[in-house]
């Protein structure tokens, strides 16, 4: 199963940003890492991203093409280079150093 | 029954196929259960693991999963197929599954909770793949690295061996050696892998490296907890083990002959076949062509032979030898005789002693020379030497092979090897310069010979154009006399011989002209004697005819006086 959304006004060109959040099942720290990523997306990306949700406990083969180990983990597809951030994304701070939307050490 | 009181089944184990490794650890490794395997880089971990797999795939229909945490699936491909292993046809053919896990610290911004489900699922998909019974986890430990965060590593490894004992996987769990005194992976791994623990040792001693492998540890189980040698050859992973850990030989009455039929003699008819013999000396006192002399006279009997040189090539060898009278040629030609010469240095032992096993499978001898085990110890310490040379010797007992060792020795204290295997042979000759009136003479001893009745005299040992021989020596109030002196001392011994025989012929004709002149005297005096009786007799002859006459006269008288008869 892979669910996703995207910004409301992304146009056939294709978003700016994409990004893959794998999960394991529907756990509390599952449904919290989407619940974070969107909130993320909403106030920094809109209308720039796409985002696909996959769970791995559906889709096992999967895991392997992101190299992924941990869970949750986020993966910024697009624009390169690809980045990782694992964890459930609550803190914010660390995801948009983690995605580059913020240098290293700038507060909110 | 009585084994049903604890109710316990014995431990079951998964032979790991390597060769000797199952032997150390009387089985394998624990059924089911993880195994740690640790060293220090560069020092086999992978392998080991990989070995494990690929043999128990291949041979104890177990196929297998590697996680490979350090290594890309090509490079371990490239790495392994030096030794015989196709890992991308094991895969293709459903026998082994590879996941390889490429962690940079970069990806793992850490931004909350998270686990290592990813790897679970990984690894669940790839055990399901090919009906895994194997899994070898190399190097798990990188994960501390990649992830800053140590106490979800932990409980997550945690979590892994659980899992992994719960489907009954046997594993083989890689770590990398932590640093001297502590602990015995850098991340303490071996807390979680409590069953069985085995540790690879590299270490490089006078710029010459040797490999070990020490089971630390295996629950439920015996096992050999010496150091053993290992090798990574052509083969694969090799472990030699002391196999003298029971000294089992058969022992074979049938006596051999040496080549060199007064040594044969001093031995009392020869060495044993199946036994070790070893001759010592020092430089230039003839232990190569002993050793060869010993060689030739088994291909002689048709039999195969092995003869490693870490001193000569063979071409070397077969000239030298052509000195003496010892043509290996057509041995060589008709295959009965193996010469391998490599210089010791080009190893480190545990290649040399997998060199041997080698050529042992190949030539199948029955009778080796190795030529001369001292020049091993600049492959390695005194003490590696000596245990390699136990495994040297183990190795060709167990296969009843004739061992001929011949050994430097140093110095005036000759009886003691250079080596320390001398306790270890059957039959030690000691070889020996003798120098006296500005030559050098070699001189043979039998110093042991288990078994045999041998000789407790010293010989002289000749090498001639027809090869070696043994002379009996001198031995009298001035010495042992060698060489000329033995020949100079025969010379005059003859001449003295020669001397008292003509005294002797001389006086025997001065006694038998003596006995001659007497035996003239003898018959001139009896002569004499003769003569006078003659003479004696003819005078009682006249005397007696006088007196008849004398009484003719007076009868003649009576009658004239008496006018009777007498005419008138």
């Amino acid at each position: 199963m892979s669910e996703g959304w995207e910004g409301a006004d992304v146009g056939d060109s294709g978003a700016e940003w994409e990004l893959r959040l794998y999960v394991a099942g529907q756990s509390p720290r599952s449904v919290r890492a989407i619940e974070n990523l969107r909130r993320v997306c909403d106030e920094h990306l809109a209308g720039r991203y796409r985002v696909e949700v996959i769970d791995l406990l559906v889709d096992p083969t999967l895991a392997r093409g992101d190299e992924i180990v941990a869970v949750p983990t986020l993966v910024r597809k697009l624009p390169d280079p690809v980045r990782k951030i694992i964890g459930d994304l609550s803190d914010t701070d660390k995801v948009l150093v983690g995605l580059q939307l913020r240098p290293p050490g700038a507060s909110s | 029954m009585a084994s049903s009181g604890s109710g316990a089944s014995p431990l079951g184990k998964a032979p790991t196929g390597i060769i000797g490794f199952d032997e150390v650890t009387h089985g394998g490794l624990p059924r089911g259960r993880p195994t740690l395997v640790a060293g220090a880089a560069g020092s086999g971990k992978t392998l080991f693991g990989i070995e494990f797999l690929v043999r128990g795939a291949t041979e104890h229909g177990e196929p297998g999963v590697l996680l490979a945490f350090e290594e890309a699936a090509g490079d371990l491909a490239t790495n392994v197929a030096s030794l015989g292993f196709d890992l991308p046809q094991l895969e293709a053919d459903g026998l082994i599954a590879i996941d390889t896990f490429q962690l940079d610290p970069a990806d793992f911004v850490e931004t909350g909770q998270f686990d290592l489900e990813g790897l679970f699922i990984r690894l669940q998909l790839a055990v399901e793949s090919v009906g895994a019974r194997r899994v070898v986890l190399d190097t798990i430990e990188v994960l501390f690295s990649a992830l800053g965060n140590t106490a979800v590593v932990r409980s997550e490894l945690n979590r892994l061996i659980r899992w992994l004992k719960e489907r009954g996987l046997t594993v083989v769990i890689t770590g990398e050696r932590g640093v001297e005194g502590g602990n015995l992976t850098r991340m303490g791994i071996e807390e979680f892998v409590s069953d069985c623990v085995v540790v690879l040792d590299h270490r490089v001693t006078d710029g010459l490296s040797t490999r070990r492998l020490r089971v630390a540890k295996y629950r439920g189980s015996l096992h050999g907890t010496n150091e053993y040698p290992f090798l990574i050859t052509a083969q694969g992973f090799t472990v030699v083990p002391l196999s003298s850990l029971g000294l089992e030989y058969e022992a074979s009455e049938e006596r051999i002959g040496t080549g060199v039929a007064k040594l044969d003699e001093m031995l009392g008819g020869g060495i044993f076949r199946g036994s070790s013999v070893m001759v010592s000396g020092t430089s230039g006192t003839g232990k190569t062509s002993i050793g060869v002399t010993m060689a030739a006279a088994s291909c002689a009997r048709g039999e195969r032979t092995l003869l490693m040189s870490f001193e000569e090539s063979p071409a070397q060898l077969v000239r030298n030898m052509r000195s003496i009278g010892l043509d290996l040629q057509p041995w060589v030609d008709q295959g009965l005789l193996r010469i391998h010469s490599v210089r010791a240095t080009a190893h480190g032992l545990e290649e040399h002693l997998a060199e041997l096993h080698r050529l042992v499978d190949e030539v199948q001898p029955s009778l080796a020379v190795i030529d001369a085990v001292v020049s091993l110890r600049r492959g390695g310490g005194a003490h590696d030497t000596a245990s390699v040379l136990t495994r040297d010797l183990d190795l060709l007992k167990s296969r009843h092979v004739t061992a001929v060792l011949t050994a430097l020795t140093h110095g005036p204290d000759a009886e003691s090897s250079d080596v320390h295997i001398s306790s270890l042979v059957d039959t030690w000759l000691l070889l020996r310069n003798h120098e006296s009136d500005g030559e050098r003479n070699r001189l043979i001893y039998v110093i042991k010979s288990r078994g045999s009745a041998h000789s407790n005299q010293v010989r002289e040992f000749v090498l001639g154009e027809h090869g070696a021989d043994l002379v009996d020596v001198y031995v009298g109030g001035h010495g042992v006399l060698t060489g000329s002196a033995r020949v100079e001392h025969a010379r005059r011994t003859r001449a003295a011989e020669t001397a008292r025989a003509e005294e002797a012929q001389r006086r025997r004709r001065a006694l038998e002209q003596r006995a001659a002149a007497v035996e003239a005297q003898v018959a001139a005096l009896r002569a004499d004697l003769e003569a006078e009786r003659e003479a004696l007799e003819r005078v009682l002859r006249a005397e007696a005819e006088s007196a008849d006459a004398d009484r003719g006269d007076r009868s003649a008288q009576v009658a004239v006086r008496t006018g009777v008869g007498e005419p008138s």
